[in-house]
């Protein structure tokens, strides 16, 4: 299979099974995109009218000869044999809720502004500590292994997270493993003393700030109603130059009230972040700022308005780095990984304040995806086999999908929000996620032209 | 070639060795709530998340 698109007038194409990427010209284009389905006469028969019988037949042997080197309309079978595909095994990471509670009322927040549609609860150290010691339990021969402090905020609990901390440390030792800590934060209660520990102990970094202040402003209120645009950026600001810029993501949302977010990524970008992430918001339909079908032609026109100017400020030295708009075209990931995607419910888990286990951070409070305890240790393995089953190979819309090996059939959580059911994906983050790709595919092509 | 040029080659990774587990949980590293994988790459190459160098800096 092979996928070609036209992004801001550069022609391109990518071979699904061999990962290679060719740019064309406007007759390359065309040829490649009729190879599949007609034969090479009817393609000279077909652009006749357009273009030389001879330039046809030039790009016609060009394609023959990519397809002979296996970069073009390559299959490869072995690919996709569920063998490949992920097991219940080891689990290796960690979404640790230390905090369901927040200093801020997020009007869009998933997780019911930061209870998780129950009590509002701070994880005791014993229970963190039963959690990492489970993750080494359960993580077999695997080194490296991942905790997410997150919340609410994770800063209302921020004794607990720096003791967590130190007994990490402690296992590392003992049972050679390596934790990677990172924190997911609203900035708002950050100092100088805390700045200086993420640095010292997380390796990565999550900072919310949804980019201009009366977008911020008017979904991130705190708890007495106020802004909190002032004191988060000037703290992520801060985080930013302390990290050199690098090991954290400013990470905002966009909702139906920002359909115009590019705006949104630039406006941090101009802040001077250089990591920058910006996410569709996921609600239910009837939520007064949900994305809905009717507003996706605007998100798509959004990436190209971001792609134009992405690549523009990168050229002129404004260089910023848009999460989805990166891709490794050189190596990526195992074609293992490819299919697995996130491991949800698999080798990642999510850890409530009260030690009860989900599937991953999204799942936490939905009725029925309990799936054990870090307190009795614990895990319901039919539930784990039911989410490793689910991988792209046991998701029948994905089959005939160019993007199927690089979002890895989209995310647990939606489909069963969505469709209720963990092989159906949610078909709005299919359409962001393939124009995203093909803009993160684009960027390369055009700062490879220079 | 005069009307194709191949900007990257086969990246697939499909070999023996393949399938070790040590990478980032992809929805770990910045956006929570999508499961791309395509700016992740291998640990044994050494890096986390994708991110070409920095121009102009």
């Amino acid at each position: 299979m092979v996928h070609t698109f036209c992004q801001d007038g550069r022609y391109l194409a990518l071979d699904v099974d061999s990962g290679a990427v060719h740019m064309l010209d406007e007759l390359g284009y065309e040829v490649v995109s009729r190879w599949e389905k007609s034969s090479k006469e009817e393609i000279v028969e077909a652009l006749a009218g357009r273009f030389a019988r001879a330039e046809i037949e030039e790009v016609a042997g060009e394609v023959e000869e990519l397809i002979r080197n296996g970069t073009l309309f390559s299959h490869d079978e072995s690919l996709y044999t569920p063998q490949t595909a992920l097991k219940p095994g080891v689990i290796k990471a960690m979404c640790l809720h230390v905090a369901h509670d927040c200093n801020l009322r997020c009007k869009y927040c998933f997780a019911s502004t930061g209870s998780f549609h129950g009590q509002r609860l701070l994880m005791p150290l014993e229970v963190g500590k039963k959690a990492l010691d489970l993750l080494v339990a359960r993580s077999g021969g695997r080194k490296f292994l991942e905790v997410d402090f997150f919340g609410g905020d994770p800063m209302l609990n921020f004794k607990v997270v720096k003791e967590l901390v130190a007994y990490g440390r402690e296992l590392e030792k003992k049972y050679d493993k390596k934790f990677r800590f990172t924190i997911t934060t609203n900035a708002y209660a950050l100092d100088e003393e805390t700045i200086e520990y993420f640095n010292r102990e997380m390796s990565n970094v999550v900072l919310s700030v949804d980019g201009r202040k009366e977008v911020h402003d008017a979904m991130r209120p705190t708890v007495k109603g106020t802004g909190s645009w002032d004191r988060a950026m000037k703290n992520a600001q801060k985080v930013a130059q302390a990290r050199n810029q690098q090991n954290y993501y400013v990470r905002g949302t966009f909702t139906r009230d920002n359909l115009d977010f590019s705006n949104d990524v630039l406006a941090l970008a101009d802040a001077g972040f250089e990591q920058v992430s910006v996410e569709p918001v996921v609600l239910s339909p009837d939520s007064p700022y949900a994305l809905l079908e009717e507003h996706l032609p605007g998100i798509l026109e959004q990436y190209d308005i971001l792609y134009k100017e992405y690549v523009k400020r990168r050229a002129d030295g404004r260089w910023f780095s848009f999460f989805h708009f990166c891709v490794d075209l050189q190596g990526g990931p195992c074609i293992k990984k490819r299919l697995s995607g996130c491991g949800a419910g698999v080798e990642y888990i999510a850890v409530t304040p009260d030690g009860e286990i989900f599937p991953c951070h999204q799942f936490v409070g939905r009725p029925g995806y309990c799936m054990g305890s870090v307190i009795t240790g614990e895990i319901d393995e039919s539930i784990r086999e039911k989410f490793a089953a689910a991988h792209v190979l046991n998701k029948e819309k994905c089959a005939s999908c160019w993007a199927r090996l690089y979002c890895t059939g989209g995310c647990a959580a939606n489909a069963q929000a969505f469709h209720d059911d963990l092989t159906k994906p949610y078909e709005m983050e299919c359409e962001m996620e393939k124009k995203r790709l093909e803009c993160a595919i684009a960027v390369q092509a055009a700062e490879l032209e220079g | 070639m005069k009307h194709i040029k191949t900007i990257a080659n086969s990246c697939i990774n499909k070999g023996a060795g393949t399938g070790c587990g040590e990478c980032q949980a992809s929805c770990q590293s910045a956006c929570k709530t999508s499961c791309t994988v395509a700016n992740q790459s291998c640990q044994n190459k050494g890096e986390k998340v994708y991110n070409p160098a920095r121009k102009n800096a």
